[in-house]
Formats: structure tokens, sequence, C-alpha cells
């Protein structure tokens, strides 16, 4: 297990090389710079502006540079919130993103295996039924439809809840943009979970277990659950982590100050350095947890090995 | 008000002594009035600030925070005039050498003296190239002697002609007469910054454990993308006519957000109004509906480099066929003026004399458009075809469509749309990858050489190509002129030589609209800039 | 103007493909498909959205570009013409409905065939051959997860210009991801079952025993989770066209139409209910022909 940890910790330098490398070139190559505006400013201005950034050198050296910074933690200045540097910005988003991340991704998890494992226990009855279209209908609705319903039922007409805001991340702030990002994935934990549960019921070693007469309920927990379960842990990573970087569209309407609105703010400013930072933090996220992922999988089915 | 004590934006009066006496200008509330317990203020503020350092700001968002955090040498009222803000009162004989005498009972938020001292030392930091300010360029508006060598690094910071001369006495030298220099002070660039607090914390001034300022309030906490909420500054000179404690601004990009918070009660004061839901708040919220005049031009700008838009005639029809008065009533809606002219026509003092297509009905306009094309050879077997390129959001769309339908339906000219996300689009509107570009204009300052010397052929902004030796001679005119007349008049001609080439079409002016709660009172009406002062307004009991 | 065409014969070729293989397995699949009534209604329905978006703009008098300043906001009426009403410039939304599932349907059809194809082929190789090449190629997964897809986007438009095949090649470039991450898991756990080893000791190739037995057993998830994919690639459709790639105005697709019917929600709701309900409409019948071909190549069953 240790063993298996230290390598994947190994494996993450290379792969995150990778991606700095093709992420840093990548934003080169795309047109305009962190600081065109409607406004162009006189070469003399944009020239003083560049070479206070190290913009004015060449990119390779660039390039070296900021791996050079990157070694020692430091993420660069922020092109776009001047007043900040990356790794300011990122401790102020991270907070907040972890927090109504991990608590959307629980509520996710939760609801969407039990939902789900509840419709192919009642397969083709009216329960199944109304559980998958309300599934359905979840993953069909865009968040920018759904967000926008909430406030307007919620905290508009109903006056329950506030429309948008953090303010540190009281319960009554997290409640709304929570179920604006969560109901797709419910949805999609759902429907892969019947799916999945259906699978398993319908195999052989189940038949045998409903042969011998085993309780129906010791079936399910006991030997159904584990194996179906896998292809929704494997969903997991690819959830969690689109979970936790934030959907820009559900931040922008709450106004929450999370990861999703800071990486696509600093895209369309070409804040080169922002950018970077949060697809090296977004990266590891994934890595950190597909290798959780692959550790699940063991415990899941105790055969799989790598 | 006041207005007897104050100096009009417009009265861009040649050079007269004009000596002004202390007042007071804050919120002005009027008897009778019963003020709300809470005095707190809630603004949408469209996007998060890039900076609230003033040297290093370039957008609407940034000034509206700076404007409450610091104060120039002069403000404005609700009218747009101008009233004293540190400098109580100033004097110029020739419109080139301006003196201000600063008020004595100013100071930091820190307790400070404010002195005559930190504002050489600001506008000094504003120009040097190690400060890299965006806005830089706005100090070489003003023609303040060496501004141009020292940004462009030939001369060094301290050689700007700008000098304290006693702890309340500033001086300003001008390469050239300019009337409307003291209105251009109020701008953001011109605010001053504590020295001591820049020196000590850098880049880093501004967050709130480190703030010093000026102005009438002073951060207390900022989490970007969420809020910057700023508290009441005790040492401000003015602070005993402040009403309002305390004021938040949320960076909502969304305009439909911003209603529904407004809606929902959490907002006071909206930054737009989405167009689509203009008319149910007209029905719904009439009360809170508050639209004022905005000094911004939309307009559609032609390649003028590139064929056929080399052709004045091409570019004429395609201006004449636009049917300003639909996009401003139906796509728009909210009170834009159709525009035939390029400057705003509440620009201060600007008198254009109204082009002849603009009297024409649209049909007339029409069929002069496609007799214009026919000359060219251009029909329905041999039919225009081009792209107009817009940047992406609802609104250009919306037009873009309606503009791309009206020339279809009229001259039979195809037109295939192009959206681009908006760094792209600039790239490629800066360098004439395209036929015909959507474009706004926003005065820096209420005169009209903001917008007019955007056309001159030297401007780093006309990414039309626009080159006319008639305009630029114009232009220069202008700004040559001693006399206010004549500065007009060639104000006027530069206009009228447009409305002649048709580099551009100018397709509205803006207002702004936006939903204030009836409870805030002091809202002004008339700012055409939009500069609106939280220290003015004031909470009214329900 | 894109043709429906391409559509429908995305769909055959797909249909082609499964039968070119087709032994008894397939034979046996398409009887237990037909016998599915759900699944083969939905078929139905779906061939008849396809017909209806291909062909359905011809039962309007009205053209799809055609602005009318005197019928903006128009509600559904049968009188006026406008039998889905019209959007904030008057045109009409029957029409622009219609023609905005030719790119959608497409678009969400193409999204879930690329992930079926390379996803799963991907994620079983991966998961079966283990050891270095897996974690090589999870960690080239890894890489692409990262790599941020606005500017991948950005790049392509700058590049190539705005081309409606480079909205495939986006689309494509995402879809498989996820498709490959869970074929892996699927494949982890089944390369230990006994049937598999049974295979590996007879001598089966690798490349067989991938292709003929583990991506059989792994269909039943597959198909659910393509079914996931439809809406989710329509919507980045339009994502997409803000970055100035996709349709462009005046064409439209289902994406487009929500975007902009979530903007007048509350002074129009039939410029949002309509594209809605046609979307709804359209992956409800994905889901239970995606469940019904689950149901008919699960192995399990027969």
């Amino acid at each position: 297990m240790i063993k298996f940890i230290l390598k994947r910790m190994l494996e993450a330098i290379p792969t995150l090389l990778v991606l700095i490398t093709i992420t840093f070139f990548m934003m080169r190559f795309a047109p305009g710079s962190p600081f065109s505006g409607e406004r162009s400013l006189p070469p003399e201005v944009l020239a003083n502006i560049e070479a206070k950034y190290g913009l004015d050198k060449p990119v390779l050296e660039q390039y070296f540079s900021y791996l050079g910074s990157l070694a020692q933690g430091d993420l660069g200045p922020s092109f776009k919130y001047k007043d900040y540097t990356v790794n300011e910005l990122v401790a102020q988003a991270l907070p907040v993103s972890a927090k109504i991340g991990s608590i959307a991704f629980i509520f996710t998890v939760l609801m969407g295996v039990s939902v789900g494992t509840l419709a192919a226990l009642k397969q083709n009855t009216w329960m199944d039924f109304s559980i998958m279209s309300t599934a359905m209908a979840g993953v069909v609705m865009p968040s920018f439809v759904l967000a926008p319903t909430l406030v307007y039922i919620f905290a508009i007409k109903l006056q329950w809840l506030p429309a948008g805001g953090w303010n540190g991340g009281q319960l009554q702030y997290i409640i709304l943009p929570m179920l604006g990002m969560s109901l797709l994935y419910v949805a999609s934990f759902a429907r892969i979970m019947r799916g999945s549960m259906i699978e398993v019921l319908s195999s052989n070693f189940i038949r045998t277990a409903k042969a011998k007469g085993l309780p129906y309920r010791h079936i399910i927990l006991r030997h159904a659950l584990r194996p179906a379960l896998l292809p929704v842990v494997s969903y997991m990573g690819p959830a969690f982590v689109g979970i936790i970087t934030g959907s820009v569209v559900i931040e922008t309407i709450f106004g929450l100050p999370g990861f999703g609105k800071l990486f696509v703010n600093g895209a369309l400013n070409r804040d080169y350095s922002l950018v970077l930072g949060l697809t090296i933090l977004i990266g590891s996220f994934t890595i950190i947890f597909n290798a959780i992922v692959d550790i699940l999988y063991a415990f899941i089915d105790p055969k799989i090995r790598y | 008000m006041k207005t007897a004590k104050t100096l009009a934006a417009s009265l861009v009066s040649a050079a007269i002594l004009s000596t002004f006496t202390t007042a007071t200008f804050a919120a002005d509330v009027p008897a009778g009035v019963k003020l709300a317990p809470v005095q707190e203020l809630v603004r949408g503020n469209g996007t998060e600030p890039a900076s609230l350092d003033p040297h290093k700001t370039e957008g609407v968002p940034e000034s509206n925070v700076i404007r409450e955090l610091l104060e120039g040498l002069v403000n404005q009222d609700g009218d747009g005039n101008l009233v004293p803000g540190v400098a109580e009162s100033w004097e110029t004989k020739d419109n080139k050498t301006f003196v201000f005498h600063l008020r004595k009972d100013a100071k930091w938020s820190n307790g400070d003296a404010l002195t005559a001292h930190d504002f050489e030392y600001s506008f000094k930091r504003a120009v040097d190239p190690k400060t890299a300010a965006p806005y830089s360029w706005y100090l070489e508006m003003t023609t303040m002697v060496n501004a141009a060598e020292i940004i462009d690094g030939k001369k060094p910071a301290s050689e700007l002609a700008v000098t304290a001369l006693d702890d309340y006495t500033l001086e300003i030298k001008l390469e050239q007469a300019l009337p409307y220099f003291v209105a251009m002070t109020s701008h953001t660039t011109l605010k001053p910054v504590h020295r001591a607090t820049v020196e000590k914390f850098g880049d880093k001034w501004t967050l709130p454990a480190n703030f010093v300022g000026n102005g009438a309030y002073k951060v207390s906490e900022w989490v970007v993308n969420e809020k910057i909420v700023m508290a009441r500054n005790d040492n401000y000179w003015d602070n005993d006519s402040t009403v309002i404690n305390k004021v938040t601004y949320l960076p909502i990009e969304n305009q439909v957000t911003d209603m529904n918070r407004f809606l929902a009660g959490e907002i006071d004061m909206t930054y737009e109004m989405a167009n689509e839901h203009f008319k149910r708040m007209q029905k719904e919220q009439p009360d809170s509906l508050k639209v004022t005049p905005y000094l911004c031009s939309y307009y559609y700008g032609f390649n003028n480099k590139k064929a056929p838009f080399d052709d004045v005639r091409v570019r004429k029809a395609l201006s004449y066929a636009i049917d300003r008065d639909a996009v401003a009533k139906f796509i728009v809606g909210k009170g834009e003026l159709p525009a035939y002219n390029f400057a705003h026509q509440k620009v201060a003092g600007l008198q254009v004399d109204t082009p002849d297509y603009a009297t024409w009905t649209q049909k007339e306009r029409n069929a002069k458009a496609a007799a214009l094309l026919a000359e060219l050879g251009y029909g329905k077997d041999k039919p225009l075809e081009f792209t107009l390129l817009y940047n992406t959001s609802e609104n250009h769309k919306k037009i873009a469509i309606a503009v791309a339908s009206m020339w279809k339906k009229t001259l039979g000219v195809k037109v295939n749309l192009e959206n681009q996300e908006w760094k792209t689009f600039l790239d490629n509107r800066r360098n004439g990858n395209y036929d015909v570009t959507r474009a706004g204009w926003c005065g820096d300052y209420n005169e009209a050489s903001t917008f007019l010397s955007l056309m001159q052929s030297n401007n780093g902004n006309n990414d039309q190509f626009y080159n006319s030796p008639a305009y630029d001679g114009f232009m220069n005119g202008a700004m040559a002129a001693v006399d206010d007349a004549v500065r007009s008049d060639n104000y006027r001609q530069a206009e009228a030589q447009l409305a002649q080439d048709m580099p551009l079409a100018p397709i509205y002016h803006y207002v702004n609209a936006r939903l204030v709660k009836p409870t805030v009172g002091g809202y002004p009406m008339n700012n055409a800039e939009d500069k609106i002062y939280t220290k003015d307004l004031y909470i009214i009991a329900k | 103007m894109l043709d429906n065409k391409q559509n429908s014969e995305a769909l055959s070729e797909f249909a082609d493909k499964l039968e070119i293989e087709g032994r008894s397995l397939w034979q046996d699949a398409r009887m237990r498909f037909m016998r599915n009534r759900a699944a083969m209604v939905s078929l139905g329905i779906l061939v008849f959205i396809t017909l209806l978006v291909a062909f359905g703009s011809h039962l309007s008098e009205f053209a799809f570009d055609d602005t009318d300043w005197g019928a903006m906001h128009h509600a559904p009426s049968i009188e006026s013409g406008h039998y889905f009403g019209t959007d904030s410039l008057g045109r009409d939304m029957f029409v622009r409905t219609l023609l905005g599932g030719q790119i959608s349907l497409l678009v969400g059809v193409m999204g879930a065939f690329v992930a079926v194809l390379i996803g799963t082929l991907y994620g079983a190789t991966s998961g079966f051959l283990g050891g270095t090449v897996d974690r090589v190629m999870m960690r080239l997964l890894e890489i692409l997860y990262g790599i941020p897809f606005m500017f991948f986007v950005i790049l392509l438009v700058t590049f190539f210009g705005r081309n409606i095949f480079l909205v495939f090649v986006a689309i494509g470039a995402v879809s498989w991801l996820d498709m490959a991450r869970i074929v892996r898991g699927q494949t982890l756990s089944l390369k230990n079952k006994e049937f598999i080893e049974a295979a590996e000791v007879c001598g089966v190739s690798k490349w067989k025993i991938i292709t003929r037995h583990i991506v059989p057993n792994v269909l039943g998830i597959v198909a659910v989770y393509a079914t996931l994919l439809v809406p989710q690639m329509i919507l980045t459709e339009s994502f997409l066209s803000f970055l100035g790639l996709g349709v462009q105005e005046p064409m439209t697709s289902w994406g487009a139409l929500l975007q902009d019917g979530s903007q007048t929600m509350e002074i129009a709701i039939w410029q949002l209910l309509y594209p809605a309900a046609f979307m709804v409409v359209t992956l409800f019948s994905f889901n239970y022909v995606g469940d019904g071909l689950r149901d008919a190549l699960d192995p399990k069953d027969r």
C-alpha cells in the first residue's frame, strides 16, 4: 500500500510536468495578451507593463523561470488581479470550493447510490419509473436553467433562502448552490448505480445465493452492493474533480468566490500564471483522486492487482 | 444644491481666474426626509476589480470602488458639474499653468495630513514606467509637461511638471492650453495614493489590512469574486456630512443574476439592466427603475483599408440601411438614442450639425443605399458578401442579427455573422482581420475630444484605419484652439467629415438603466459619466 | 447548413458496425431488442423526431431567420402560425426548434459514439494489459483531463477558423475521457474472472480477448453512460459557441436555444419550454434505447 502510494507520487511529477508544459505553450499561442483591452495601450506603455511581469523575455526563458519559482512553491503574480499573487487567490478560493464541493460530493454519492439501488431493486415498477424520470430530468436540465429556477422559487417568491453570496459559508448560503451543483451528478450516479445493480443481480452468484434461500437484504448488502459499486467508484474520480473545480455557472449565479469563476476569468483574461496555477492544482486533484479510486477498487474486489 | 458655487463642467470656459470657498457637498438630505436607522448600501458592480490601486486600473468597476476610497482634486455633483474635492479652489491665467489650493483639513485615513506633496508623488508615480500604469497615457492626454517623454523612458519621472509649491498649493504645467483640464483631474488615474503605505507594502498596499486612503470610505473586507466591503472613514474631511456607514460592492457579471438578487432584496443598486427584462421591470418595479444618459457610443466600424470597404459608397450604403430607430426601440429599448454622429450627443458643450441622412426617412435611406450599391454593380446576381464580427454577448448578438437581417432585406447583402471570445476579438480587430466589426467607445471625461480623437489617423485605437488629412486637420485645430468657439467649430466640422466619409456607422448612444431601491435617496439623475459617490446618498426610512 | 443525412448516416453506420460482426450473438441481441416494447417505442419516437427535425421546418410559413419587430416575444398560437411562439427578435420558434435539433442530435450522437468507440477500447486495453501500459495510459488520460479545454478550443478557432467539423473534433476530444476510466475499472475486475483466464490459457490473442470477451461484458455500463453523455455534449456545443466555435447565428442549436430561453424565463417561458421538451423527449428515448441495448447485449442473459 505504502509502496503503491509512493510510486504514484513519483509518477505524478512527470505527469504534471507534461501538463504544465502543454498548458504553458498553448496559452502563449492563443491570441490576445493579458494586457489587451478595449483601449489599446500605446506601445511604450505596453512595453513597461510587459517588462514588469517579465513578458518581454523570450518564451523559453519565461518557461524555465516559471518552473524555477514553481519548484519553490511560488505560482507567481496574477496578471488580472494585480493586487494578489496566484498563491493568495488560490488560498482564498480553496476553502470555498472545498467546503461546498465536499458537501455536494457526499450528498451526491449518498443520494445517487441509494436512489439508484432502490430503482434497481424495484426494476420496472412505478417507483423505478418515477426515480429514473426525475434522474433523466436532472441530467437534461442545464445548470443555467436549474439555478435561476431555484433562485426564483426559494429566494424571490418564497424568500426562504438568500439568492446568492457566500459570507464565510453559512448553511443558508450553501443549500441552493449545492443543489444546483449536485443534481446532474446525483442523476448520473443514480443511473449508473441502477444499471450496474441490475446487472449484478442477474449474475450467477446472486442467483446461487437466492437459490440457497439467503435473506434478500443479506444478499443485497453482503453480496450485490460491493460489485455493483465498481462503476460508481470509477465515476467518482471525474465527478469529484468536476464538483470541486466548481461550476462557473453556479458560481456566477450565486456569487461564490470559488475555483470555477477564477479559472474562467483567468482564461478569458489570459492571466497566464493564474490559469497555470489552477491547472496544476486541478491536475493534482485528478491524480490524487484517481489514486484513491484505484485503492478503493482493491477494497471492492480484492482480486484486483496493478 | 450649491450650483451657484460650482463650476459647470460644461462651461469649458476660457480661463478666467476663478476661486471657490469651502462648502459641504456631501449627502444633501432634504428637510422632512426620515432616515432609516441602518445606513448601509449594497451595489452590484459588474466584474471583480483588477486592482484598487488607481495607477493599475482601467475599467469602470475599478473606478467605482476607487471613487469611494480616494478623493482627487475635484469631484462631480449629481449633474456632472465639478465641485471641489481635496482642492478648495483653483486658478489659471492661460489654461496652461494651473494652481490648485488644497483644503487644510484633508487627512488620510490613518490621520496623516494630506498635502500637495502627496499629489506630486502620485502623479509622478502614475507616469513612472516602473509603475507600469495602463492608463499612464491619460497624463499624456492632459499634455502635462514631460509626461510623454517619461512614459517613453526618455526622462526620469521626477521631471513631470507637477510641483508642490507649499504643503497646500499644487502647480501643474501643460504643454497646450487645455480649458477642460480641471474636469480631467476627476479621473481615477489622478487620484492620490499614500506614499508611506505604498512604499512599505508594494503591490499589497490596497489590501484591507494595509489600506490607507483619503476618501469617504476605507476598505474593510475584500474577498475576490465575492465582495468588497467599505466602512466609513472617520478621518475624511467631510465625514460629518456622510450618511451611509457601510457600502458593499458585489462583482455580479450576469445581468439577470444582478436583477434577481435585487428582487430578492439583497442589493440596493444594480450595475446594469438586461434589455429583455426592462419592459417587465417597467411594469413591476416602476419606482426602482432609473435611466440616465451615459457617455458611450455603439457603432459598427468598417475596415477602411480593405476592399470593398475602402469605397465610401459601400460604407454609406451599409450605414444608411441600418434602421437605428428599430435597434434603439426594439432591441435595446431602454431609451437609447438613435445615433447619426459618433460623439455622444450629451457630451458637454458639443454642438454638431445633424447630418443629411439623419433627416431622411428610413425608406429614403434604404433607397439611397440600394442606389449606391447598384452604382458599384452589386445586385441580386452579384450580392455583396462579407463577415460581421462581434464579441460574444447577448446584446451584441441580437443587434448583429437584426442589422444583418436589415441589410439582407433592403440590400440583398449576404452577411455572415461571426462571434469571438473577447481577447480573440480584440486581436483580430486590432490587426484588421475583419470586414465590419462591432465597437463601442466610452468617454474618459466629459468633452468631445475623448470621442473624436479616436478617429485621428495616428490614434492607436483607430481600428477602422480611417485616414483623413481633413479630419486630422480639424482635430489638430481643435487641440490648438485657444478660443472655445473655434474649438467647437472644429469639432463640428470633424463630425461633418465623419458623416461624409462614414468610416464607421454610429448606431446608438447609451443610457444607463439600473434598478435602485426607492429607499435610496440622493441618486443622481443627470451625471452622464455615471459618477456616483456613496457619500452623497442616504437611505430613507420606509 | 447541415444536412440531417449525416446524422442518420452516423446511426446506420453504427448499426452496420454492430451487424458486421453479426454472429448469433448479435442476432440474438437484435431479437431481444425487438421484443423490448419500451425500447422499440423509443426507437420509433427517435426516428420520428429525426424526421421532424430534418424536414419539419417546411410545415411552417416562416423562415428560420425572419426577424419581425411586430412579433417579438409572441406567445404560441395557432392563428398567427407561430405554433411555438417567437423569440426576442420575432423569429418563429417552431422552425428554430426543429432546426436546432439538427446540429444537437448530430453532436449528441457523435459524442456518444466517439465515447463508446475510443473510450471503451482505451479503457479495456489499459485495464486488461495492466502493468506499465496501464500506468502510462492512465497518466496520459490525466494529462488530457487537465489541459484547459477553453484554450484548446480557442486555439482550434485561431488556427483553423470557424468550421462545423471542428465542433466534432472538440466534442470528440472530451467525450471519451470519463468513459475510459469507467471501462478500465470494470475491466480490472473482469480480467480475474474464470472465463477470461480460461481464454488466456487457451491462447486466444490479447486483442481478441479484449474485443470478444471484455467489451461485450462492459457494454451494459457503457450503454448507460453513453446515454448520460448525450445531453452533456449537446450543452457543451453551446459553450463552444460562446468561444466562437459551433453554430453561428442565425443558425441555432438546442443548447443555444436553452441558453437564450433561460435568460427570458420570466417573460417568455415558451422560448425555454419547447426546445427543452424536445430535448427531454429525445433523451428519454435515447435512455430506453440504451437500456434496451444493454439488456439485449448482456452476455449473462443468454
